[in-house]
């Protein structure tokens, strides 16, 4: 088990109801990590189109995750 | 070489005529400009206003990335972006992408990949306030479990 925060924003913030968690988790990857939380949020959908950045640095999916890291689940973006 | 920074999130007016004025380069034959505006429509739906959650430090972080590949790749002398921020009303400019170069011909292609690049690498969401009263995220119909 590590301890890891994680940070949802735009809709995912609405989905989820807030803003910035800490838990502890087995996973390994966003993935799994996002798999897992939908359990505690189930409004969340499909991850599809959306973006991941660990500690402030865009990411992959299956990127290891570390003790105590930042992770930041980003909606489909729709900038520009 | 002034010290403008080359991406920029603004919560207030994009200042245009600004970006011009720290564009200007006599080393330059070519200023290549794009401005997206925010559109009285979107998928049939009439829209009123919109509003921008950025996440800046990696809007910044990534937009800087793609200003420098489109250097790169299409030799350009200087590249700027400012997107905004917050509520927009209908006309308002939402982002500006400024590039400059010898040239016309790499100005425009270097000015059309960063744009192209912002609108799907940047943490960047939009928010529509429709007619009806109704607000939706952008590109999100498939982020809430249909069976909710």
């Amino acid at each position: 088990m590590k301890q890891v925060h994680v940070r949802w924003f735009a809709a995912y913030r609405d989905l989820t109801g807030v803003e910035s968690e800490t838990l502890d988790t087995e996973a390994t990857t966003p993935a799994a990590l996002f798999d897992e939380l939908k359990g505690r949020h189930p409004r969340l959908g499909a991850r599809h189109a959306a973006l991941v950045a660990i500690n402030d640095e865009m990411s992959d999916w299956s990127s290891p995750l570390n003790p105590g890291d930042t992770v930041l689940f980003f909606p489909p973006v729709s900038g520009g | 070489m002034n010290d403008t920074p080359l991406f920029q999130v603004s919560a207030t007016p994009i200042d245009i005529p600004a970006i011009r004025q720290a564009m200007l380069d006599t080393d330059c034959g070519a200023y290549a400009q794009f401005e997206g505006w925010i559109r009285n429509k979107n998928d049939g739906r009439a829209v009123d206003r919109l509003e921008y959650e950025v996440y800046e430090p990696l809007a910044v972080a990534e937009g800087l990335r793609i200003i420098e590949e489109a250097m790169q790749r299409f030799k350009l002398k200087r590249a700027m972006v400012v997107h905004r921020s917050g509520l927009l009303e209908l006309g308002d400019s939402a982002v500006v992408v400024a590039a400059t170069s010898p040239h016309r011909d790499e100005a425009f292609k270097g000015c059309r990949y960063i744009i192209d690049e912002v609108k799907v690498r940047l943490p960047i969401w939009k928010k529509e306030h429709y007619a009806s009263g109704e607000r939706e995220w952008v590109n999100c119909q498939e982020c809430e479990n249909p069976r909710n």
